[in-house]
């Protein structure tokens, strides 16, 4: 190749590189676009409430005076709503997604409901709060209670527990089914003994995104009709007497994090803000902690399971 | 076709078996016997059927749907037609073992993967399982190799010890027939050499069906040989008579690689 050639041959490359570098530093624009956002907000909320968060601010319940008001129901009232959420959704949307995957046939109609589940999770949240309303505070009787609120909640997430374990059984190599079935399980014991527990680690991601989700949701919970302004906990779930354990927490009125949050904003007093703000913290740090377990414990799980 | 035999019982045969995936003919019209305690080997080109019959002996394609069987495949003594509708394909899978062709461990513990194949069976003494565990892995020639560490996981063995611990898996439960899916075709040459060794010490205790594209292996390991080609079973015969004295035009020239 002569001189002529190679110099043709590194002006293209160089025309070629000027691409790579405009996309690079377009794709890293885009990324601070998020990122930035976020800190931003974060950084404001840190400024404005930073000075709120002490022990009191977690042990009180809200009050009139700013500087009295505490998040003490919310956050117990976000903790128990999360649990009634987790316990029905879970089971719920694993045995729908196995089912889907390994029991139902493929026929029209498994199409049509696979469809409407992918659908359900892009339905706005505001429609499961009306629905609930109608079902389960009205129709049911459970009224305006944790109960309802976490299955609210649990309906809401139920479509993506059902993708990510359909998702995790997908993952499943298909030589690991067939030599279960090989040595003469049965479908169900080839759900119970391999495919659950191979398929927990995805299972386990999907239900955390979802629960991040479902804790900072409001409007469901509003439209359900959650207290804004609540001073009592509910009956504590275990005592110190016999039977020590109660489920009359269910029934109780209750306030979540979300909810806490938006009565302060619309306040006019300035310290109402700055409590808005630190309850804001609390509640993206209850998420941060929620996704940094189940980063965990899928690491964990992974590292027992390869092929 | 070759006589076989008379003398020798055999464990299984197809009577006039095809399948079809959907619309599509995969195995047509086969007869094949498998002799009692002895090693049969299917071999021919891809995608010429062997593994699609060999599957077909533990109703394996049950799993999928649009697969369908016609004919019969018996099982003897008790002359079972396991394709029957009528028949679970559990049960004929709890009697005839299958091997496949990549080690497919449960990521499980050794010990437990030996164990499955029995707890599935409802057993569940410690004892029983123990002494079947270790004769199932003393079996598979893997019990020296693993008798100190039964409950380490089993995906951290090499490829050819995953290999026999799914044989030992296998031997747990006693099948009356054991199907063997190219199973060295994933191994290196040693591991190779150890399969092949154990698959000619298990002939004296299990009837062996096995599908290899290795044409050596086949020549080495089985004591009769049945080569197919596009869906249809062309020869069967001993061994030593279908590599050497091939009948068919058509098998002389796979043996000797002049095709496929």
């Amino acid at each position: 190749m002569n001189q002529k050639e190679l110099a043709v041959i590194r002006g293209t490359i160089r025309s070629n590189r000027r691409l790579d570098i405009i996309f690079a530093v377009a794709g890293f624009i885009a990324l601070l676009v998020g990122v930035m956002a976020f800190v931003t907000l974060f950084a404001q909320m840190v400024y404005t409430g930073w000075e709120r968060l002490n022990p009191d601010f977690f042990m009180n319940f809200p009050s009139r005076r700013a500087a009295n008001a505490g998040i003490l129901s919310a956050w117990v009232g976000s903790l128990l709503v999360m649990l009634v959420t987790a316990v029905s959704a879970v089971p719920l949307g694993v045995a729908a997604g196995v089912y889907l995957e390994e029991y139902a046939p493929k026929n029209l109609i498994t199409d049509i409901i696979e469809i409407n589940v992918s659908n359900l999770a892009g339905v706005p949240s505001i429609v499961y709060g009306l629905l609930a309303l109608g079902v389960f505070v009205y129709a049911f009787g459970f009224g305006q209670s944790i109960l309802s609120a976490g299955l609210t909640l649990g309906l809401l997430i139920l479509p993506v527990v059902i993708v990510a374990t359909r998702e995790a059984l997908r993952s499943i190599p298909i030589h690991i089914r067939e030599g279960a079935y090989g040595v003469g399980a049965t479908r169900w014991q080839v759900v119970r003994d391999h495919l659950v527990p191979y398929s927990t680690p995805g299972i386990m991601t999907g239900v955390i995104i979802g629960m991040s989700r479902a804790i900072g949701e409001t409007a469901p919970i509003i439209t359900i009709g959650a207290l804004t302004f609540i001073a009592f906990l509910p009956p504590m779930p275990i005592s110190g007497t016999a039977p020590f354990v109660n489920f009359e927490w269910l029934w109780s009125g209750f306030t979540v994090m979300p909810i806490q949050m938006f009565n302060w904003t619309s306040r006019p007093e300035e310290a109402f803000q700055q409590n808005a703000a630190a309850a804001g913290l609390i509640l993206v740090f209850m998420t941060l902690m929620m996704n940094g377990v189940a980063i965990w414990l899928r690491y964990r799980l992974r590292k027992s399971i390869s092929w | 076709m070759t006589t076989t035999n008379p003398t020798l019982p055999t464990k299984a045969e197809t009577r006039d078996f095809s399948f079809y995936y959907g619309a599509f003919h995969a195995l047509k019209s086969i007869n094949l016997p498998v002799v009692e305690k002895r090693v049969t080997a299917l071999i021919g080109p891809s995608g010429c059927g062997k593994s699609t019959l060999l599957r077909s002996f533990n109703r394996m394609h049950d799993l999928y749907p649009g697969n369908r069987y016609q004919g019969s495949i018996v099982l003897h003594p008790d002359n079972t037609n396991i394709l029957d509708p009528k028949v679970d394909p559990i049960e004929v899978r709890m009697r005839i073992g299958m091997v496949f062709q990549k080690p497919n461990p449960f990521p499980k513990s050794i010990y437990e993967n030996v164990a499955y194949g029995l707890k599935v069976r409802g057993e569940s003494s410690r004892s029983v399982l123990d002494d079947k565990v270790e004769n199932a892995l003393r079996g598979a020639s893997l019990w020296n190799e693993v008798k100190d560490r039964l409950h380490a996981p089993a995906t951290a063995l090499s490829g050819g010890q995953q290999q026999r611990l799914c044989i030992a898996r296998c031997l747990a439960t006693d099948p009356e027939l054991l199907l063997f899916d190219e199973p060295t075709s994933a191994l290196d040459p040693i591991a190779t050499a150890n399969i092949e060794e154990l698959v000619t010490e298990l002939r004296e205790r299990v009837t062996i069906l096995i599908v290899t594209h290795n044409m050596q292996q086949a020549a080495r390991v089985s004591d009769y040989t049945a080569y197919m080609y596009l869906g249809e079973l062309v020869e069967y015969g001993v061994t030593d008579d279908v590599f050497m004295r091939p009948k068919k035009k058509a098998t002389e020239d796979y043996i000797t690689g002049r095709f496929g």
